[in-house]
Order: C-alpha cells, then structure tokens, then sequence
C-alpha cells in the first residue's frame, strides 16, 4: 500500500514539475504577496494630504502650517488664500484635510485672544479621516499650550488630578505589521492549498484520466492520500519561506514555540486541503471549482475570520457564523504564538476546534469521493 | 467581423446559461455578499471588553470606573486581582485593564496627582491606538473635575480659556459611518472578483479541453474571438454590478449624489477592464489551475490590499505607491467615491476614467495579440 501511495505522490510530483508555471506560482507568489502585503497593509496613517486656506499669512500662521508640515501625519499639497479655493482639492481627493486659518490669526495669538480654527475633513474614507482628525486636534491642542504657556507665570503650572500611565502588551511599538504578516501567512496557505486540491481530483475528471486511476489497483483513500502528500508538501515549503521572510526581513517577533506553530499549521493544511478536496467531490468542471472555493470559501474566510476586521465589532448576529471559519482558530493561534508566546495550555480551545474542523471536512470529502470518483 | 463577434458571443453565452451554477454564483452571490459584509464588518470600535483592578475602593475609584463604563465604549467583564491579569490577557478575554491604586481617593482629596495604569492588548495595533484614545480622553475628563483652577492674575483673564478652538467639520459623511466607506470598497471588491474570475478560465478551458483548435481552424480572428467572449459576461456582471449596486443604496442608505449615467458608464468601462484582464491570464496560461492561481494573485489580493479599500494609500511606502497605479480598482473607487458621496461631476475624476479606458484597451489588445501568436505558432 505505501508502495503505490509513493508512486502515486511520484506522479504528482512529475507532473507539478512538468508544469514550470504552477511551480514557479506556488513558490514565487507567496514571496511576492508577503512582500507587498507586509509593506502596503499597515493601518497607521501617515502622510495625509492637507491643504491649507491661509487669510492671514502672518509669521504665526506659517510656523502652524510649518509644524503641519514637519508631522510625519501630515503633507501639506498646497497653500490657497480662500477657504473657497480648497473646495476642488477635496473634491478631487487630492487633500483629504483642509485648515482653514482666518484672517488675524497671529494678531490674536499674540494678544492671547481666542481664535477659532476650522479643520474640514473629507469624510468619505471615514477610518482614515477619524485618525487623522484625532492627529490634527492633538497637534493644535499642544501649540495652544504652548502659546498659552508661554504667557503664563512658571508657578501657575498644573496642580492635582490624575495621570494616565499606560501600558501595551504584545506590540509595544504598536506596529500593525507585527499583527497584519502572521494572517498574511494564514492567508496564502489557504490560497494556494485550496487551489491546489481543489483543482486536483476535478481536473482529472474533466480531462477524463480519472477513469484510468480508478481502474489500477489503487484503492479510495490511496489515492485521496497520494493526491493530497504533496500538495501539502507544497505547502510546507511556502510556510517555510514566508516564515523566514517574516522573521528575518520584516522582524516579527516569534516569542512563542516554533514546533507548536509547525504542528498547528500541519492540522491547518488538513482543514484546508479537505476543503479543497470537498469542492472537487462537488464540481464536475474546473471552473465551478474554482467558482465554489473563490466564493463560498475564499471571501467569507477573509472578511469573517478576524483577518483584518475585528470580529468583536461586527453585530452580535454575525459572530456565530465566524465559529464557523477554520481561518479564524489558526489566525487566533498564529497570533498568540508570534505576539504573546504562549502555548498549548492557553491555545487547546482553537487546537481542538481547528482538528475537529479538518476530520469532519475530509471525513466528508473521502465519504462523498467513494460515490462520485468510482 | 460583427456577425463573426456575435456568433462567439452567442456560443459562450449558451455555455453559461447551461453551466446553472455558474451563472447562479455569478448573478446572485455578490449581492448576497455586499448585504452580509456591509453588515457584518465596520471599524467602529465599541464593546471593548475592559477588566478593572480596583485597589483603592472610595468614592473616586467607582467614579472613575462608572466614567469608563458610562462612556459606551467600554464593557466591564471582570473586576479582578493583580494575578488574573495576564491569563485574561493571553485568552483575549479582555482588551484593556484599568489599575486604580490605592490612595487615589485621597490624593484627590488634598489636591495632589496620582496615575492610574492602563493595561493595553496591543496585538491588533489599529484597534488598541483607538482604545487608548478613548481610555486616554475619559481619564482626562475625569481628571478634570479635580483640577483646582489657581486664582488668575488680573489683567489675563484669557490666559487659561483655551486660547485656539478647533472646530471640525466633515464633509461627504458627517456622521464618519465606516459603512459609507466600506460599501464603495466592497462594491468595487466584489465587482472586480466576479468579472475575472468569469472569464480568467474561458478560453484556457477550450486550450486545455482541445475545443481551441476547433477555434482556431474557423476564420474567426482573434480580436472578434477576444470580443465575442468578453460580451456575454459583460452582459452578467454589468447585471450583477448593477443589483450591488441598488441593494447598498436600499440597504445601507448609500446616497447617490452624482449623475447615474456617469456611474454606470464608469462601472462599465471598469467591468471591461477586469474581464479583458481575465481573457489575458486565460490566454497567456496553458493550464486552468495555473489559470485560478494567477487570477487570485493577479485580483483577489491587489484589489483588496492595493486599491485604497481599507489601506490608505498615502501611508504605503513609495515603491508600492507606484504599484498601485496598476491597479484599476483604484482608481474605480475614487471615481465611485466621487460620484456616490462627493457628488463631483466628471471634470474631478476624469483622470481616473481615462485610465480606466486605458486599461481597458490595453488588457484587450494584449489578449487578442497573445492569442494571434499562439494560433500561429501552432
């Protein structure tokens, strides 16, 4: 049996290395997607376009726009004199801001006298521009201080109440990289390994050399084992690959066990190689396999799984349904090992649930290959 | 040439009508989607589950807790000991611990400061700088009210009114509902998907099937061949891009400010983009698995990571800044952003639907010049 389990996982191997194009997608592409993924999803904000209506052109008004400037939050892209001008601006999506700074502004700062600045922000981007209003009032707030500061006698200084003193677990940078690249690992294993095995068995349906597998003397689970070996070999080697990029390149830290992350990513492959062996018991063409996994598997998993939306902000009607995302137990886990290096103890709960996950999907697939493939 | 188009495109559209659970996928499972993902997702960040440690046990330890809760952003889910802090932690059973020392009373009583710890899970950084900014802004308000205000000079009586104010205003989206902004994004998302992922395997399947050389022996050029596939799947996706597109105006209350025939103009020339986008991977591949794995590569995550949809582009570094100019969703989102929120008329976007033709064009001509060396070559 082990004997014909090998040659089948040596035909497949043949014939992945026969198919430049597919070895050369499954090797390159996760390379590729991390790389861009690990730059390009970062949630921080940086560099928001302002433009900025001055009517007062005075020293104090361009020291404000200056320290606008200096932000690593803000760019300023340009500088018009009516607050009509910066209409086109947002319009146009060229700002996303605009401060308007009235006319008597530096007279009023140097009298002490009150002066009400306006912030207009372009709300249809509205994650972004709440962070970024956040930014623009806590920098006004400490120019203000400082003004008023430096008017008030040095005695007069802040007397009682409470100081916050906080603390960050886990990220202390507050990188979101460090939380974004171990879901972009979760993320392309389940990808390229769906693809594959549910591609795998429908393909040679479609091409009709099924029918010369299924009169060998290979038997049902042989063949649904030699057929999924390599692909999660296959798999295996990305985890390798992303890994070390992820460590070595971008210095996430990995604080947990590296064998414990190895097991569980084992367990993963299972859940979504039978996913992907499941769609190709239920397709009879290649399209409608890849119809089936893009849509039923693919998207839900990436928008209900925690990948990048919280899954405790969504409606309390919904979350149920997030149980039902093996992506969802392996992201918690990957998480938790790369950030809080914890292990088993803390973990079984998403463990148990994520192997429960994957005998049930292959236990179905392999029940309803015996009718369909023979 | 039209009749020949029209006889490719009367071909390939028996095929889908008969391939029922295609078209089924194609036509009704990205509304679907839209309703189920605008509800389900937002950044909103409310219920966030807070564990206090209260050391202290007076009057102003309880205030401040109750100005925690009273703030509608937190949950109080345990009050705890120091001990069973990290274990909530690691279980992410909490989010955030607020540590009240004792003698925080006190110290309140006589004038004097004293800090309270905030404990922070920072493994979802967006989430936590947004749960700092709350716990930061309740514990300021709270500190407030002990503040004694020293007796001011005469003559300054401005010195402590704050000397700027800053009033905000938002445009396009006053209320800053993450659904206004995320809707766009899905509509683009989805759209995007469907139409590449309707044609990435039409014509691979007929290389891979042996139908090609049928194909190729009937005086059928490329370009009506390349034409005549692309508009039976026009036809779906413009039909299921369009019910998107009602279904976020009936559901999620997206307002249409702009002209409607610009909008739909612009979906089309960005539907043709993304179809001719999947005839070119489905010519240039000779298998469909390579076929389904380019098109996630080339699609799926670009479009979602790359196009602005939840990433501002303005934060990436420059590198990947410019990659995104390659990416038509981009620039369908801001024109769809324009028109539905902004209500901009075309002289504000009329960049982005240049590039939007132009992408068009250049997937198209590619595919039907890709095909014609292929056809002979063989």
């Amino acid at each position: 049996m082990l004997r014909r389990i090998g040659f089948l996982i040596w035909k497949e191997l043949i014939e992945l290395r026969q198919d430049p194009d597919l070895l050369r997608i499954v090797i390159v592409a996760p390379i590729l997607q991390l790389l861009m993924l690990g730059y390009a999803a970062t949630t921080d904000i940086r560099d928001v376009p302002v433009v900025v209506a001055d009517a007062d052109r005075s020293a104090d008004s361009r020291d404000l726009v200056a320290r606008f400037d200096a932000s690593p939050s803000f760019t300023i892209v340009g500088i018009v004199t009516s607050p009509k001008e910066v209409d086109s601006y947002l319009e146009r999506g060229r700002a996303w801001m605009a401060l308007a700074i009235p006319a008597g502004f530096g007279d009023s700062m140097g009298r002490g006298r009150t002066e009400t600045l306006q912030v207009i922000a372009d709300g249809s981007d509205a994650n972004s521009t709440n962070v970024a209003l956040g930014y623009a009032t806590n920098l006004l707030a400490a120019y203000a201080q400082e003004k008023t500061a430096a008017r008030l006698p040095a005695s007069r200084a802040q007397a009682g109440g409470i100081e916050p003193r906080v603390r960050v677990w886990f990220n202390a940078r507050l990188e979101s990289r460090d939380f974004m690249i171990p879901g972009v690992l979760a993320l392309l294993l389940l990808v390229i390994t769906t693809n594959l095995s549910s591609m795998g068995i429908v393909r040679e349906k479609e091409l009709g050399t099924l029918e010369q597998l299924n009169v060998t003397p290979l038997g049902r689970s042989e063949l649904i084992l030699g057929k999924l070996l390599p692909y999660a070999l296959v798999g295996l080697v990305d985890v390798c690959l992303v890994l070390g990029i992820a460590v070595l390149w971008f210095h996430v830290p990995l604080r947990g066990s590296v064998t414990l992350l190895f097991a569980m990513t084992i367990v993963y492959l299972l859940t979504t190689l039978g996913l992907g062996l499941f769609v190709s018991t239920i397709s009879s063409t290649q399209q409608q396999a890849m119809m089936t996994t893009i849509f039923f598997f693919l998207m839900p998993m990436i928008y209900l799984s925690g990948f990048i939306f919280p899954i405790e902000n969504m409606p309390a009607a919904i979350q149920p349904l997030t149980y039902l995302m093996p992506l969802r137990y392996y992201l918690v886990m990957l998480r938790a090992i790369f950030l809080k290096g914890v292990g088993l103890e803390t973990l079984w709960p998403e463990a148990l649930a994520l192997a429960g996950w994957g005998i049930a999907v292959l236990a179905l697939a392999v029940a309803r290959s015996t009718k369909r493939i023979a | 040439m039209i009749r020949k188009t029209m006889a490719v495109a009367r071909k390939e559209f028996r095929q889908i009508v008969r391939d029922t659970r295609t078209l089924t996928i194609l036509l009704v499972v990205p509304v679907f989607f839209l309703l189920l993902y605008g509800y389900a997702l937002n950044f909103d960040i409310r219920h966030v589950r807070l564990a206090i440690d209260d050391r202290d046990h007076t009057v102003e330890s309880r205030s401040l807790t109750a100005a925690f809760v009273n703030s509608g952003y937190f949950d109080l889910v345990a009050s705890i000991s120091d001990a069973g802090a990290a274990r909530l932690m690691d279980r992410n059973d909490v989010r955030a611990i607020l540590v009240i020392p004792s003698g925080l009373g006190r110290a309140m009583r006589t004038h004097r400061s004293a800090a309270v710890q905030v404990l922070l899970n920072g493994d979802n950084a967006n989430t936590a700088t947004t749960v700092m900014g709350y716990a930061l802004a309740i514990i300021r308000n709270e500190s407030a009210r002990y503040a004694t205000l020293p007796t001011l000079p005469t003559g300054a009586p401005s010195a402590l009114s704050p000397l700027l104010t800053v009033e905000p205003r938002i445009w396009y989206n006053p209320q800053l509902r993450s659904t206004l902004f995320l809707v766009p994004g899905l509509i683009a998302f989805i759209t995007m998907i469907t139409a590449v992922v309707s044609t990435a395997l039409s014509i691979v399947r007929e290389k891979e099937r042996g139908t090609m050389e049928q194909v190729r022996m009937a005086p059928i050029g490329t370009a009506s061949f390349v034409v005549g596939k692309t508009i039976p799947y026009f036809v779906v996706s413009f039909a299921s891009a369009f019910g998107i597109i009602v279904a976020a105006m009936l559901m999620f209350d997206m307002p249409m400010r702009g002209s409607w025939i610009v909008l739909l103009v612009t979906m089309s020339l960005f539907l043709v983009g993304a179809l001719g986008l999947g005839l070119l991977i489905s010519s240039a591949v000779e298998t469909q698995q390579v076929g389904f794995q380019l098109a996630i590569l080339i699609s799926f995550l670009p479009t979602f990571i790359l196009s602005g949809f939840i990433f501002p582009i303005s934060s990436m570094p420059r590198v990947l800044q410019i990659v995104t100019y390659a990416i038509p969703a981009r620039y369908f989102l801001t024109a769809l952003r324009a028109i539905v929120l902004k209500g901009a008329r075309i002289e504000a976007f009329w960049v982005e639907l240049a590039a939007l033709t132009l992408f068009a064009a250049a997937v198209l001509t590619l595919s039907a010049v890709r095909l014609r060396r292929q056809w002979r070559s063989a």
